[in-house]
Protein backbone atom coordinates (compact mmCIF):
# COMPACT_ATOMS: atom_id res chain seq x y z
CA UNK A 1 0.00 0.00 0.00
CA UNK A 2 1.26 3.47 -0.88
CA UNK A 3 1.79 5.66 2.17
CA UNK A 4 -0.38 8.43 0.66
CA UNK A 5 -3.32 5.99 0.31
CA UNK A 6 -2.86 4.92 3.93
CA UNK A 7 -2.66 8.55 5.07
CA UNK A 8 -5.84 9.54 3.22
CA UNK A 9 -7.60 6.44 4.52
CA UNK A 10 -6.69 7.26 8.13
CA UNK A 11 -7.91 10.86 7.62
CA UNK A 12 -11.25 9.64 6.24
CA UNK A 13 -11.65 7.26 9.16
CA UNK A 14 -10.85 10.00 11.67
CA UNK A 15 -13.59 12.15 10.09
CA UNK A 16 -16.11 9.25 10.35
CA UNK A 17 -16.39 8.89 6.57
CA UNK A 18 -16.51 5.49 4.87
CA UNK A 19 -13.99 4.46 2.20
CA UNK A 20 -13.02 1.37 0.22
CA UNK A 21 -9.53 0.22 -0.78
CA UNK A 22 -9.66 -1.63 -4.11
CA UNK A 23 -6.76 -4.08 -4.58
CA UNK A 24 -6.26 -5.67 -7.99
CA UNK A 25 -5.16 -9.14 -6.89
CA UNK A 26 -3.04 -10.22 -9.91
CA UNK A 27 -0.95 -7.00 -9.93
CA UNK A 28 -1.27 -5.80 -6.33
CA UNK A 29 -2.24 -2.32 -7.63
CA UNK A 30 -4.49 -0.30 -5.36
CA UNK A 31 -6.72 2.72 -5.26
CA UNK A 32 -8.74 4.38 -2.51
CA UNK A 33 -12.37 5.23 -3.25
CA UNK A 34 -14.06 7.60 -0.81
CA UNK A 35 -17.73 6.90 -0.12
CA UNK A 36 -18.70 10.27 -1.63
CA UNK A 37 -16.83 9.47 -4.86
CA UNK A 38 -18.10 5.96 -5.54
CA UNK A 39 -20.28 7.11 -8.45
CA UNK A 40 -17.18 8.18 -10.37
CA UNK A 41 -15.56 4.74 -10.11
CA UNK A 42 -15.85 2.12 -12.88
CA UNK A 43 -16.78 -0.50 -10.27
CA UNK A 44 -19.45 1.72 -8.69
CA UNK A 45 -22.22 -0.92 -8.59
CA UNK A 46 -20.20 -3.51 -6.69
CA UNK A 47 -18.57 -0.84 -4.49
CA UNK A 48 -21.98 0.56 -3.52
CA UNK A 49 -23.16 -2.92 -2.58
CA UNK A 50 -20.14 -3.49 -0.33
CA UNK A 51 -20.50 -0.07 1.25
CA UNK A 52 -24.12 -0.83 2.13
CA UNK A 53 -23.24 -4.11 3.80
CA UNK A 54 -20.01 -2.78 5.36
CA UNK A 55 -18.36 -6.09 4.38
CA UNK A 56 -14.96 -6.54 2.79
CA UNK A 57 -14.59 -9.26 0.19
CA UNK A 58 -13.20 -10.69 -3.03
CA UNK A 59 -15.01 -9.89 -6.30
CA UNK A 60 -14.63 -11.05 -9.90
CA UNK A 61 -14.98 -7.91 -12.05
CA UNK A 62 -14.27 -6.60 -15.54
CA UNK A 63 -10.89 -5.49 -14.16
CA UNK A 64 -10.16 -9.04 -12.98
CA UNK A 65 -10.12 -10.37 -9.42
CA UNK A 66 -10.22 -7.51 -6.92
CA UNK A 67 -10.26 -7.42 -3.15
CA UNK A 68 -12.38 -4.70 -1.56
CA UNK A 69 -11.43 -3.62 1.96
CA UNK A 70 -14.41 -1.71 3.27
CA UNK A 71 -13.78 0.79 6.05
CA UNK A 72 -16.89 2.10 7.75
CA UNK A 73 -16.74 4.36 10.82
CA UNK A 74 -16.37 2.76 14.24
CA UNK A 75 -19.76 2.65 15.90
CA UNK A 76 -20.42 5.54 18.22
CA UNK A 77 -22.72 5.69 21.23
CA UNK A 78 -24.44 8.98 22.00
CA UNK A 79 -26.29 9.29 25.30
CA UNK A 80 -28.48 12.12 26.57
CA UNK A 81 -28.35 12.19 30.36
CA UNK A 82 -25.25 12.20 32.56
CA UNK A 83 -27.15 9.95 34.94
CA UNK A 84 -26.39 6.92 37.09
CA UNK A 85 -27.00 4.42 34.27
CA UNK A 86 -24.61 6.39 32.02
CA UNK A 87 -21.83 6.00 34.55
CA UNK A 88 -21.80 2.29 33.70
CA UNK A 89 -23.08 2.45 30.12
CA UNK A 90 -20.28 4.78 28.99
CA UNK A 91 -17.33 2.61 30.11
CA UNK A 92 -19.04 -0.61 28.94
CA UNK A 93 -19.66 0.99 25.54
CA UNK A 94 -16.00 2.00 25.37
CA UNK A 95 -14.87 -1.55 26.15
CA UNK A 96 -17.03 -2.80 23.28
CA UNK A 97 -15.24 -0.40 20.89
CA UNK A 98 -17.72 2.47 20.70
CA UNK A 99 -16.78 6.15 20.67
CA UNK A 100 -18.94 7.38 23.54
CA UNK A 101 -20.35 10.89 24.05
CA UNK A 102 -22.75 12.05 26.76
CA UNK A 103 -24.88 15.15 26.25
CA UNK A 104 -26.55 16.83 29.24
CA UNK A 105 -27.16 20.57 29.63
CA UNK A 106 -27.59 20.19 33.40
CA UNK A 107 -24.09 21.05 34.53
CA UNK A 108 -24.57 19.57 38.00
CA UNK A 109 -24.92 16.16 36.33
CA UNK A 110 -22.40 16.56 33.55
CA UNK A 111 -19.31 16.97 35.72
CA UNK A 112 -15.87 15.60 34.98
CA UNK A 113 -15.67 13.99 38.43
CA UNK A 114 -18.67 11.81 37.66
CA UNK A 115 -17.39 10.87 34.20
CA UNK A 116 -13.63 10.53 34.05
CA UNK A 117 -12.37 9.48 30.60
CA UNK A 118 -15.70 10.12 28.85
CA UNK A 119 -16.52 12.94 26.46
CA UNK A 120 -19.28 14.92 28.16
CA UNK A 121 -20.90 17.94 26.48
CA UNK A 122 -22.80 20.23 28.86
CA UNK A 123 -25.07 21.70 26.19
CA UNK A 124 -28.62 21.28 24.93
CA UNK A 125 -29.00 18.62 22.22
CA UNK A 126 -29.71 21.16 19.46
CA UNK A 127 -26.29 22.73 20.20
CA UNK A 128 -24.34 19.53 20.93
CA UNK A 129 -25.64 16.95 18.45
CA UNK A 130 -24.87 18.54 15.04
CA UNK A 131 -21.12 18.49 15.71
CA UNK A 132 -21.17 14.77 16.60
CA UNK A 133 -21.97 13.54 13.07
CA UNK A 134 -24.76 11.33 14.35
CA UNK A 135 -25.19 8.80 11.53
CA UNK A 136 -26.21 5.24 10.69
CA UNK A 137 -23.14 3.96 12.58
CA UNK A 138 -24.47 5.54 15.76
CA UNK A 139 -26.44 4.04 18.65
CA UNK A 140 -28.51 6.70 20.42
CA UNK A 141 -29.81 6.34 23.98
CA UNK A 142 -32.08 8.86 25.76
CA UNK A 143 -31.83 8.60 29.54
CA UNK A 144 -32.75 11.97 31.09
CA UNK A 145 -36.50 11.37 31.60
CA UNK A 146 -36.84 15.05 30.65
CA UNK A 147 -38.82 15.62 27.42
CA UNK A 148 -37.12 18.99 26.89
CA UNK A 149 -33.81 17.16 26.50
CA UNK A 150 -34.77 13.69 25.23
CA UNK A 151 -37.44 14.57 22.65
CA UNK A 152 -35.38 16.84 20.38
CA UNK A 153 -32.48 14.39 20.62
CA UNK A 154 -34.73 11.47 19.64
CA UNK A 155 -36.05 13.43 16.65
CA UNK A 156 -32.46 14.15 15.60
CA UNK A 157 -31.48 10.46 15.98
CA UNK A 158 -34.47 9.33 13.88
CA UNK A 159 -33.67 11.86 11.16
CA UNK A 160 -30.07 10.63 11.06
CA UNK A 161 -31.15 6.96 10.81
CA UNK A 162 -29.20 5.69 13.82
CA UNK A 163 -28.95 1.89 13.77
CA UNK A 164 -30.23 1.77 17.34
CA UNK A 165 -32.47 4.23 19.19
CA UNK A 166 -33.63 3.61 22.73
CA UNK A 167 -35.39 5.69 25.37
CA UNK A 168 -35.66 5.11 29.10
CA UNK A 169 -39.10 5.08 30.69
CA UNK A 170 -42.01 2.85 31.61
CA UNK A 171 -44.71 1.90 29.11
CA UNK A 172 -46.80 4.79 30.48
CA UNK A 173 -43.97 7.30 30.11
CA UNK A 174 -43.33 6.04 26.61
CA UNK A 175 -47.02 6.30 25.64
CA UNK A 176 -46.91 9.99 26.59
CA UNK A 177 -43.68 10.37 24.62
CA UNK A 178 -45.30 8.76 21.56
CA UNK A 179 -48.14 11.29 21.76
CA UNK A 180 -45.70 14.21 21.93
CA UNK A 181 -43.65 12.92 19.00
CA UNK A 182 -46.81 12.44 16.91
CA UNK A 183 -47.78 16.03 17.62
CA UNK A 184 -44.35 17.01 16.29
CA UNK A 185 -45.28 15.31 13.03
CA UNK A 186 -43.34 12.04 13.33
CA UNK A 187 -44.80 9.00 11.60
CA UNK A 188 -45.84 5.82 13.43
CA UNK A 189 -43.13 3.93 11.52
CA UNK A 190 -40.44 6.33 12.74
CA UNK A 191 -41.66 6.24 16.33
CA UNK A 192 -41.80 2.43 16.22
CA UNK A 193 -38.01 2.43 15.70
CA UNK A 194 -37.53 3.62 19.30
CA UNK A 195 -36.78 0.78 21.72
CA UNK A 196 -38.91 1.44 24.80
CA UNK A 197 -38.96 0.24 27.48
CA UNK A 198 -35.23 0.23 26.83
CA UNK A 199 -32.91 -2.77 27.00
CA UNK A 200 -33.22 -6.54 26.70
CA UNK A 201 -35.62 -8.00 29.22
CA UNK A 202 -33.23 -9.52 31.77
CA UNK A 203 -35.11 -8.28 34.83
CA UNK A 204 -32.47 -5.62 35.36
CA UNK A 205 -32.96 -3.82 38.68
CA UNK A 206 -29.92 -1.63 39.41
CA UNK A 207 -28.61 1.16 37.17
CA UNK A 208 -25.61 -1.01 36.29
CA UNK A 209 -27.84 -3.92 35.30
CA UNK A 210 -29.99 -1.62 33.17
CA UNK A 211 -26.81 -0.43 31.45
CA UNK A 212 -25.92 -4.06 30.65
CA UNK A 213 -29.45 -4.67 29.29
CA UNK A 214 -29.16 -1.58 27.06
CA UNK A 215 -25.70 -2.52 25.78
CA UNK A 216 -26.90 -6.07 25.05
CA UNK A 217 -29.82 -4.72 23.02
CA UNK A 218 -27.50 -2.39 21.08
CA UNK A 219 -25.22 -5.35 20.33
CA UNK A 220 -28.19 -7.43 19.20
CA UNK A 221 -29.31 -4.68 16.78
CA UNK A 222 -25.80 -4.20 15.44
CA UNK A 223 -25.36 -7.90 14.73
CA UNK A 224 -28.88 -8.47 13.38
CA UNK A 225 -28.26 -5.73 10.88
CA UNK A 226 -24.86 -7.10 9.87
CA UNK A 227 -26.43 -10.54 9.40
CA UNK A 228 -29.32 -9.24 7.33
CA UNK A 229 -27.07 -7.24 5.05
CA UNK A 230 -24.36 -9.84 4.62
CA UNK A 231 -23.95 -11.18 1.12
CA UNK A 232 -24.06 -14.97 0.85
CA UNK A 233 -20.59 -16.34 1.59
CA UNK A 234 -18.71 -17.71 -1.41
CA UNK A 235 -18.74 -21.49 -1.52
CA UNK A 236 -15.58 -22.77 -3.13
CA UNK A 237 -13.57 -25.93 -2.80
CA UNK A 238 -10.07 -25.49 -1.46
CA UNK A 239 -7.58 -27.52 -3.45
CA UNK B 1 -7.43 -0.63 25.65
CA UNK B 2 -8.34 -3.07 22.93
CA UNK B 3 -6.60 -2.65 19.61
CA UNK B 4 -9.24 -1.65 17.13
CA UNK B 5 -8.65 -1.91 13.41
CA UNK B 6 -8.22 1.84 13.17
CA UNK B 7 -5.38 1.71 15.71
CA UNK B 8 -3.65 -0.83 13.51
CA UNK B 9 -3.85 1.31 10.37
CA UNK B 10 -2.79 4.32 12.40
CA UNK B 11 0.20 2.34 13.67
CA UNK B 12 1.08 1.29 10.12
CA UNK B 13 1.18 4.94 9.10
CA UNK B 14 3.09 6.07 12.20
CA UNK B 15 5.65 3.27 11.97
CA UNK B 16 6.33 4.04 8.31
CA UNK B 17 6.71 7.77 9.07
CA UNK B 18 9.22 6.88 11.78
CA UNK B 19 11.29 5.29 9.03
CA UNK B 20 10.52 1.69 9.88
CA UNK B 21 9.99 -0.84 7.09
CA UNK B 22 6.36 -1.94 7.30
CA UNK B 23 4.13 -4.62 5.84
CA UNK B 24 0.36 -4.87 6.10
CA UNK B 25 -1.44 -8.24 6.14
CA UNK B 26 -5.19 -8.41 5.42
CA UNK B 27 -7.57 -11.37 5.63
CA UNK B 28 -9.14 -11.44 2.14
CA UNK B 29 -11.12 -14.67 2.19
CA UNK B 30 -12.32 -17.21 4.74
CA UNK B 31 -14.01 -20.59 4.46
CA UNK B 32 -15.59 -22.51 7.27
CA UNK B 33 -15.12 -21.24 10.78
CA UNK B 34 -12.38 -18.64 10.80
CA UNK B 35 -11.62 -16.61 13.90
CA UNK B 36 -11.12 -13.23 12.25
CA UNK B 37 -13.36 -11.63 9.62
CA UNK B 38 -12.43 -10.66 6.09
CA UNK B 39 -10.76 -7.25 6.26
CA UNK B 40 -8.93 -7.89 9.56
CA UNK B 41 -5.41 -6.40 9.58
CA UNK B 42 -2.00 -7.20 11.01
CA UNK B 43 0.86 -4.73 10.72
CA UNK B 44 4.47 -5.94 10.89
CA UNK B 45 7.81 -4.10 10.92
CA UNK B 46 11.22 -5.24 9.69
CA UNK B 47 12.17 -6.48 13.16
CA UNK B 48 9.13 -8.71 13.44
CA UNK B 49 7.16 -6.42 15.79
CA UNK B 50 3.47 -6.71 15.04
CA UNK B 51 0.07 -5.36 16.04
CA UNK B 52 -3.40 -6.71 15.30
CA UNK B 53 -4.37 -10.21 14.27
CA UNK B 54 -5.50 -12.24 11.28
CA UNK B 55 -6.34 -15.50 13.02
CA UNK B 56 -6.46 -15.03 16.77
CA UNK B 57 -2.94 -16.37 17.13
CA UNK B 58 -2.88 -19.57 15.05
CA UNK B 59 -0.88 -18.41 12.05
CA UNK B 60 0.51 -15.01 13.04
CA UNK B 61 4.03 -16.42 13.33
CA UNK B 62 4.00 -17.66 9.75
CA UNK B 63 2.46 -14.42 8.48
CA UNK B 64 5.17 -12.39 10.22
CA UNK B 65 7.88 -14.55 8.60
CA UNK B 66 6.34 -14.07 5.16
CA UNK B 67 5.90 -10.35 5.84
CA UNK B 68 9.66 -10.01 6.43
CA UNK B 69 10.14 -11.46 2.93
CA UNK B 70 7.64 -9.02 1.48
CA UNK B 71 9.40 -6.11 3.19
CA UNK B 72 12.69 -7.26 1.66
CA UNK B 73 11.42 -7.96 -1.87
CA UNK B 74 8.71 -5.28 -2.05
CA UNK B 75 6.47 -7.80 -3.82
CA UNK B 76 3.02 -8.59 -2.38
CA UNK B 77 2.10 -12.19 -1.54
CA UNK B 78 -1.12 -14.13 -1.18
CA UNK B 79 -0.94 -16.73 1.61
CA UNK B 80 -3.36 -19.50 2.35
CA UNK B 81 -3.74 -21.39 5.62
CA UNK B 82 -6.03 -24.25 6.46
CA UNK B 83 -6.29 -27.83 7.62
CA UNK B 84 -6.78 -29.03 4.04
CA UNK B 85 -3.48 -27.53 3.01
CA UNK B 86 -0.90 -29.42 5.04
CA UNK B 87 1.71 -29.71 2.33
CA UNK B 88 2.09 -25.99 1.84
CA UNK B 89 2.18 -24.99 5.46
CA UNK B 90 3.29 -26.56 8.71
CA UNK B 91 0.83 -24.40 10.61
CA UNK B 92 -2.92 -24.71 10.50
CA UNK B 93 -6.05 -23.32 12.01
CA UNK B 94 -7.25 -25.40 14.93
CA UNK B 95 -10.81 -24.23 14.26
CA UNK B 96 -10.84 -26.13 10.97
CA UNK B 97 -11.29 -23.05 8.79
CA UNK B 98 -9.25 -21.83 5.88
CA UNK B 99 -8.09 -18.26 5.33
CA UNK B 100 -6.34 -16.32 2.57
CA UNK B 101 -4.13 -13.47 3.68
CA UNK B 102 -2.78 -10.72 1.41
CA UNK B 103 0.57 -9.34 2.55
CA UNK B 104 1.88 -6.09 1.05
CA UNK B 105 4.61 -3.60 1.80
CA UNK B 106 3.74 -0.06 2.87
CA UNK B 107 5.78 2.00 0.39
Amino acid sequence: MQLDILTTLNAERAARRAAIVVTHVPSGQQRLVKAAEINKDPLRAVLAEHLRSGKSGMEETAEGEVFLTVYVPAPQLVITGAVHISQVLAPVGKLLGYDVTIVDPRTAFASIERFPDVKVIAEWPDKALPSLNVDHYTAFVALTHDPKIDDPALIHALARDCFYIGALGSRKTHARRVERLKQQGLSDAAIARIHAPIGLDINAATPAEIAVAIMAQITQRLREEAEAEAAPAPIKAVS
Amino acid sequence: MLSTDSDILRAAEDWRRQGREVALATVVQTWGSAPRPVGANLVIDQEGNFLGSVSGGCVEGAVVTEALDVIESGKPKMLEFGVADETAWKVGLSCGGTIRVFVEKVE
